[in-house]
C-alpha cells in the first residue's frame, strides 16, 4: 500500500523488539469472537489514476457546462486561482489546530488577520476564529443571546434561510428555549408591526437575515430600535458575504452571523464552508469557538495564541458555552486570501458588479414575470412569479443548458409559482438574454392558472 | 502566608469577613496560589441571591476554571467591580480582594465555618504535609 | 539505538537533535500594516451590462466605506502566506504524535479529485438529475462506512466529530421519547474527551461520572450500579483514551441493554479498529466517526472535519434529514419525508467536499490496504511503547492498541512536568504530543503515531526522547526554558487573557 512507508522485514523486525511473535498478538485485547476474519466488503485497492478516473466519471454525471442562476445560501463567485495554490501548501493543509503557539504562528496570525478583516466588514468589535457553517453559526448565536439575557423566547423572521432555520429549531429543542416565526410583511421583509407586537418580556433574541432570503435588504436600524427597546438583542445573519461590499454592515446589532463561502469557498455541493460569528466586545466571554489574541514571548516578539480557551468544552466539560471543537480554519484561511486580493477596493467593485448584473437580470426577466417585491432594495437575488408552474419553466431552461430559479414552492407555498432567481459576477449579459428570451416562450395553454 | 484570625473560611477555600450581618467573600491565598495567574473573575449579579454550599460564580486562570461556592446563604449587595479590569488582584492579595458582598439570611450561620487555624490544618492535610 | 556518542562535559547535558537543523524563516508584518493605497491584487473584467448608482438602488442600505481592509499587489500576498506558512509545523514535514488526534498523511490524489470541476463546482440546489455524480459519491462513501462500522444506517450531514457527537445523542434522545421518556442521564467515564460532556449537556441530558478501574477501563461491577430507567446511553471510546481495548465490551453492551439503554461509541480512535473489528458487532447502537482522523481528510490547521454518524435500524427513523434514497429506476435522490426525523444539523447535505476525500483513501486502501493500515497503526505506538518504557512511567501496564499514554511520573522529580517535556520536543524538530489528556493518568504524555510514520522516523522521535528524558535528569532548565529554536520563544498567555488583543487596529503599533 503506497502510503504505507514500511517493507515487510522492517515490519518483522519491528515485531520482534516488541518482543511478540506476529501482529495479531498485538490485538490479543479484542475478544476473538469480534476479530474480523474476513476482507472488509468494500471496493478493490485502486491505483491513483483509476481513482481519478473514479470522480472524473462522477464529476461527468453532475451539471457541466450549464449557466447557472442559482444561488439562496450558496453563491458562485470567481475563485482568484492563488487561493488554491497557497491552502494547498502543506504548512496550512496539513498542519493541526494550533495549540502549540511556537510552531503554528502562521496559522495563528492568518487567524487573527481573519477576524480583524470580519469585523471590519460587520461593523461588530470581536469576531472569532470560524464556525462550521451559516446556518449553525446562526443556532450558536441564538444559544448565546439566551444565555447573555436569561431569557428564553426566540423570534426568527420567516425571511432567514429556511434551512438555517430547521438547524436552529434542531438546537433549540433540547436547550429549552422557545422559537417562534415571524412573518413578513408586503414588502417580503421583517413585518415591523408584528415585530413590535411579538416581543415580550421573555424574548431573548430576535433573528433577521440580511440581505434575507428573497435577496431584499432588511431594515436593520428600524429593527433594532423596536427590538432594543424591549431589552431583547439583535442577531443579523448574512448568508451572501459580498454583499457587505456595498452594503451597509448592521452595526445596530448585537450579533453577527456571518456565511463567508462567497469570499472564495468553493460551492462543493454545499460545504464544507465557513461561518463566523462576530459580537460587541461586552459578549465576549459568551462567544462560543476559538479566538485568536495577540501577546508577546519573553524576549518582546509579537505572537499570537489561542486565547480564552476556558470557555471551551476540554476545560469546561458540561459547562461549556458549546460543544464545538474544530473550526474551519482552512476555509477561513481562503476567505483570508480571498479578501486580501480584492482588498478594500475590490470589495466594493466586486459588489457593485454583482448589484448591476442582477439589476440588469431583474428587468429582463421581469417583462416575462412577475417581479415581487419590486419596491424594496435588493443585493442580487431576486424573487420572479410566473405563470408557468417552476417545474415546467426550469425543465425548457435545462433544454438549452440553463439552470434557473430555485422553486419556493418547498418553503412558501403561499407565494404560488415563485422563482428565486441569483445574478452575480460570473452570470453574463448573453445568459441573461437568453434565459429572457426561453421565458418569453412560454407554452400559452401554460399561462392559464 | 497568613490567614486573618477575623476571618472564616471553607473547605472550598473561600473566605468570608463579616461586619454585623453583612460579609465581604474572597478566595483563600492558598486557592489563588494553586489556580496560578487569574484572568477572569465571574462575580454574581448584585441583588442574586446565593446559598450555602451552591456556586455563585466562577475564576478563570489561562488553562482551568474554578466554581466558587458562597459560603453562606443570602443576598448580594455589591460585587467588587475592580476585579473586572484587573484579576490579578487576587493574586497580588487574595485576602483583602473581595468578590461580592452579601446579606446574610441568618448571621449566625458563618460561626459554623473554619476557623483560621483550622483552616491551615487543614490545607495541611490536603497538600499531605 | 539512542546511545549517545558526545561524551559529557563539566557543562551539564544538553542533546543533540538528529532531525533538526535550526534556519532562517522570514519575518512577515500584519498584511494591514504593509498595505497602501492605490496597490491591487485583482483585476475584473469590464462590466457587459449597463452600471448601476448603488447609492439610488440602496439608499440608506448603502455602505460608505469597506473600513480598514488591506491593499497588496499579487505578489505580495503570494509572499505573505507563504512565509506565514513556514512558520507551520505539518504531516507534510514529520511525525505529529497527538494521542487522539490521528495526524495521519493526507493523500494529493484526494485534493485533486475534490477539485474537479464537476465536483468543486456543484450548486447544492442544482436538480437531483444533475447531481446524480454527488449523490453516487454520498452513497459509496455511505455504503464503505457501513461496511467499516458493521452498522445499518448512517447520516454524513455533520460538520466534525463534535457535531456527530451531538447528532448522534439526538438520535439517542428521539429514540427514547418515541417510547415514551426521553430519559434524564447520560454515564461518561472519566477518561472521556471533553466533548463528550459538553454534547450530552448540549442535547438536555445531565451527566454521570462513571470511575475507570485500576486498568484504565470501564468498570462493568460500576456502571451495573449506575444504570437504570433514567440512563439513555454510555458514551464510551473504544479503544479507549489511554489506547485499550475494552475487553468486556459485550458485557457493558448487555448491562445498557437490559435496563433499555443505548451504547454511544465516540469513534475517535477508530484508526485502531479498522479491518480488524466492527463496532457493530460488538454491541455499538450509534457512534460517530471523524473523517479528519481515520480518512485522511486533512486538518487544515483547525478544520473543516466531517463527523458522520452511523447507527442500528432500531435508530434509522431518526437520522436528519434529508437522506439518500434510490428511485424505482436506479436514480438517486433526497428523501425529506421523515417524520420521525431529529430535524437538520447542517444546512444542505454536510462537507461534501470531505467525502470525496475520504471515499479517495479509501479506493486507494481498499480492504486489504486499510487492514494493514490498522496494524501498522499498532505496530507504531507497541514499538514506541517498548522502546521508551524503561525511561517514561507507564501507569496503565494494559496492552497498547493504537496509542501509549505515558506519564511524566519520574520527571516530575526535577520539576519537569509534561508540557515541559514537549515543548522540548520541539527543538528536536517534533510536534508535542497530547499533554495532560486523560484526566485519568497525571501528568500524561499521551502519544499517537499513526500508520504513516516509518521505522527511521520513529527511531529519531525515540532517540529525542531518550535524550529529553536525561536532559530532564541532568539540565532540568534547558527543558524549562524551551523551546530554544523556534522563531519565538513561550509566549504570555495570562496576559493574553487578560487583556485580550483579539484585532489588528489602525492607530495601535
Amino acid at each position: 500500500m503506497r502510503y504505507l512507508p514500511k517493507s515487510p522485514a522492517e515490519r518483522e523486525a519491528m515485531l520482534a523488539e516488541i518482543g511478540v511473535s506476529g501482529i495479531n498478538d498485538l490485538f490479543s485485547s479484542v475478544p476473538e469472537e469480534y476479530r474480523l476474519t474476513h476482507d472488509l466488503a468494500i471496493p478493490r485497492q485502486m491505483g491513483e489514476s483509476e481513482i481519478v478516473d473514479y470522480f472524473k466519471q462522477a464529476a461527468a454525471h453532475n451539471a457541466n457546462g450549464y449557466s447557472s442562476f442559482l444561488g439562496a445560501g450558496a453563491y458562485r463567485h470567481y475563485r482568484p486561482v492563488i487561493i488554491d495554490s497557497l491552502v494547498q501548501r502543506g504548512e496550512f493543509l496539513t498542519s493541526y489546530t494550533p495549540y502549540q503557539a511556537e510552531i503554528t504562528q502562521g496559522t495563528l496570525q492568518a487567524i487573527f488577520e481573519f477576524q480583524t478583516m470580519i469585523c471590519e466588514l460587520t461593523g461588530m468589535d470581536i469576531a472569532n476564529a470560524s464556525m462550521y457553517d451559516g446556518s449553525t453559526g446562526a443556532a450558536e448565536a441564538v444559544m448565546m443571546a439566551v444565555r447573555i439575557t436569561g431569557r428564553g423566547d426566540v423570534l426568527v423572521a420567516r425571511t432567514v434561510h429556511p434551512e438555517y432555520r430547521e438547524v436552529m429549531q434542531t438546537y433549540a429543542q433540547h436547550q429549552g428555549h422557545v422559537a417562534h416565526e415571524l412573518a413578513y410583511g408586503e414588502d417580503g421583509r421583517v413585518d415591523l408591526k408584528a415585530l413590535d407586537q411579538s416581543l415580550t418580556e421573555n424574548t431573548a433574541c430576535v433573528l433577521v437575515q440580511s440581505p434575507n432570503f428573497f435577496g431584499l435588504i432588511e431594515d436593520i436600524p428600524a429593527i433594532a430600535d423596536i427590538v432594543h427597546k424591549k431589552g431583547a438583542l439583535l442577531i443579523v445573519s448574512i448568508a451572501e458575504a459580498v454583499s457587505l461590499g456595498i452594503v451597509r454592515p448592521p452595526v445596530e446589532a448585537d450579533i453577527v452571523s456571518l456565511e463567508a463561502q462567497s469570499f472564495g469557498v468553493a460551492l462543493s455541493y454545499g460545504g464544507p464552508y465557513c461561518g463566523v460569528i462576530a459580537a460587541k466586545e461586552k459578549y465576549l466571554r459568551q462567544m462560543p469557538g476559538r479566538l485568536v489574541g495577540e501577546t508577546k514571548d519573553k524576549h518582546g516578539r509579537r505572537g499570537f495564541v489561542l486565547t480564552l480557551s476556558t470557555r471551551e468544552q476540554h476545560i469546561r466539560r458540561e459547562k461549556a458555552t458549546s460543544n464545538i471543537c474544530t473550526n474551519q480554519a482552512l476555509v477561513a484561511l481562503m476567505t483570508t486570501i480571498f479578501l486580501t486580493v480584492y482588498g478594500k477596493e475590490g470589495i466594493k467593485e466586486l459588489a457593485q458588479q454583482n448589484l448591476a448584473k442582477a439589476h440588469y437580470a431583474v428587468g429582463a426577466l421581469s417583462r416575462h414575470g412577475k417581479l415581487l417585491f419590486a419596491g424594496t432594495p435588493r443585493f442580487h437575488e431576486f424573487v420572479l412569479e410566473t405563470d408557468e408552474a417552476p417545474e415546467q419553466l426550469n425543465a425548457r431552461l435545462l433544454d438549452h443548458k440553463i439552470i434557473g430559479g430555485l422553486s419556493l414552492a418547498r418553503w412558501y407555498p403561499e407565494l404560488g409559482n415563485a422563482t428565486l432567481w441569483c445574478a452575480t459576477e460570473l452570470t453574463t449579459r448573453e445568459q441573461i438574454d437568453q434565459a429572457a428570451a426561453i421565458l418569453a416562450e412560454a407554452p400559452v395553454a401554460a399561462a392559464v392558472r | 502566608m497568613t490567614y486573618p484570625a477575623t476571618y472564616r473560611y471553607t473547605r472550598e477555600h473561600e473566605w468570608i469577613e463579616l461586619d454585623g450581618a453583612t460579609g465581604k467573600v474572597g478566595i483563600t491565598d492558598y486557592a489563588q496560589n494553586s489556580l496560578g495567574d487569574i484572568v477572569f473573575v465571574e462575580a454574581p449579579k448584585v441583588g442574586a441571591t446565593v446559598e450555602k454550599g451552591k456556586v455563585f460564580g466562577s475564576v478563570e486562570s489561562v488553562k482551568a476554571v474554578s466554581d466558587l461556592y458562597s459560603p453562606v446563604t443570602g443576598t448580594v449587595t455589591e460585587v467588587n467591580e475592580e476585579l473586572a479590569t484587573a484579576p490579578e488582584k487576587i493574586n497580588t492579595d487574595a485576602h483583602a480582594s473581595w468578590i461580592m458582598k452579601v446579606e446574610l439570611k441568618d448571621p449566625a450561620e458563618a460561626q459554623a465555618l473554619l476557623s483560621a487555624e483550622d483552616y491551615e490544618k487543614f490545607i495541611a492535610e490536603e497538600t499531605g504535609h | 539505538m539512542a546511545t549517545i556518542a558526545e561524551p559529557i562535559s563539566e557543562k551539564a547535558f544538553t542533546g543533540t537533535p538528529r532531525k533538526v537543523t535550526a534556519h532562517i524563516t522570514q519575518n512577515e508584518a500584519l498584511m494591514f500594516e504593509k498595505s497602501s493605497p492605490g496597490k491591487k491584487g485583482y483585476k475584473l473584467p469590464p462590466l457587459d451590462v449597463p452600471e448601476v448608482d448603488a447609492q439610488a438602488l440602496l439608499g440608506s442600505a448603502a455602505r460608505e466605506s469597506t473600513g480598514a481592509l488591506p491593499e497588496l499587489s499579487e505578489i505580495e500576498i503570494i509572499r505573505h502566506f507563504t512565509r506565514l506558512s513556514t512558520w507551520n509545523y505539518a504531516i507534510d514535514l514529520g511525525m505529529y504524535p497527538l494521542g487522539s488526534c490521528t495526524m495521519k498523511y493526507n493523500p494529493r490524489v484526494n485534493e485533486y479529485v475534490s477539485r474537479l470541476e464537476g465536483i468543486a463546482e456543484a450548486h447544492p440546489y442544482q436538480p437531483e438529475s444533475l447531481s446524480q455524480g454527488a449523490l453516487q459519491v454520498i452513497k459509496s462513501l455511505q455504503e464503505c462506512l457501513l461496511e467499516i462500522t458493521g452498522m445499518d444506517a448512517i447520516t454524513l450531514q455533520p460538520a466534525a466529530g463534535a457535531h456527530g457527537e451531538f447528532t448522534g445523542i439526538l438520535l439517542v434522545r428521539a429514540y427514547h421519547q418515541s417510547r415514551g421518556n426521553p430519559r434524564k442521564t447520560i454515564i461518561i467515564p472519566d477518561s472521556a474527551h471533553g466533548t463528550n460532556p459538553a454534547t450530552a449537556a448540549i442535547c438536555g441530558y445531565q451527566v454521570v461520572n462513571l470511575k475507570s478501574n485500576a486498568q484504565g477501563g470501564i468498570d462493568v461491577a460500576a456502571l451495573e450500579a449506575l444504570v437504570n430507567e433514567d440512563t439513555a446511553a454510555l458514551m464510551l471510546t473504544n479503544p479507549s483514551t489511554i489506547g485499550v481495548f475494552e475487553h468486556q465490551i459485550h458485557k457493558i453492551a448487555d448491562v445498557l441493554h437490559a435496563r433499555g439503554a443505548l451504547l454511544y461509541m465516540d469513534g475517535a480512535n477508530m484508526n485502531a479498529l479498522v479491518g480488524k473489528t466492527r463496532p457493530g458487532d460488538f454491541g455499538v447502537d450509534v457512534m460517530h466517526l471523524n473523517l479528519h482522523k481515520t480518512f485522511s481528510t486533512p486538518h487544515g490547521g483547525g478544520g473543516p472535519g466531517s463527523g458522520p454518524v452511523a447507527c442500528k435500524k432500531i435508530l434509522e427513523p431518526f437520522l436528519p434529514t434529508p437522506v439518500v434514497a434510490e428511485s424505482s429506476d436506479g436514480t438517486l435522490h433526497f428523501n425529506y419525508n421523515r417524520p420521525q426525523s431529529v430535524g437538520r444539523v447542517r444546512m444542505f447535505y454536510g462537507n461534501f467536499g470531505m467525502f470525496v476525500r475520504a471515499l479517495a483513501y479509501i479506493l486507494a486502501n481498499g480492504p486489504d490496504g486499510l487492514r494493514q493500515t490498522t496494524e501498522d497503526a499498532v505496530l507504531n505506538a507497541n514499538y514506541i511503547r517498548a522502546k521508551l518504557e524503561d525511561l517514561y512511567e507507564l501507569p496503565y501496564k494494559t496492552p497498547s492498541m493504537h496509542e501509549v499514554v505515558f506519564s511524566d511520573r519520574r520527571q516530575v522529580r526535577n520539576g519537569i512536568k509534561t508540557g515541559d517535556l514537549a515543548k522540548r520536543l520541539i527543538d528536536y524538530g517534533f510536534h508535542p504530543y497530547t499533554t495532560s489528556f486523560p484526566l485519568i493518568v497525571p501528568g500524561a504524555l499521551m502519544i499517537e503515531p499513526t500508520e504513516s510514520e516509518s521505522r527511521e522516523e520513529l527511531d529519531l522521535f525515540i532517540d529525542a526522547m531518550r535524550q529529553i528524558a536525561r536532559e530532564a535528569e541532568e539540565n532540568p532548565q534547558l527543558i524549562l526554558d524551551a523551546p530554544h529554536s523556534t522563531r519565538i520563544s513561550r509566549l504570555d498567555e495570562t496576559g493574553a487573557a487578560r487583556k485580550p488583543i483579539l484585532r489588528w487596529k489602525p492607530n495601535t503599533e
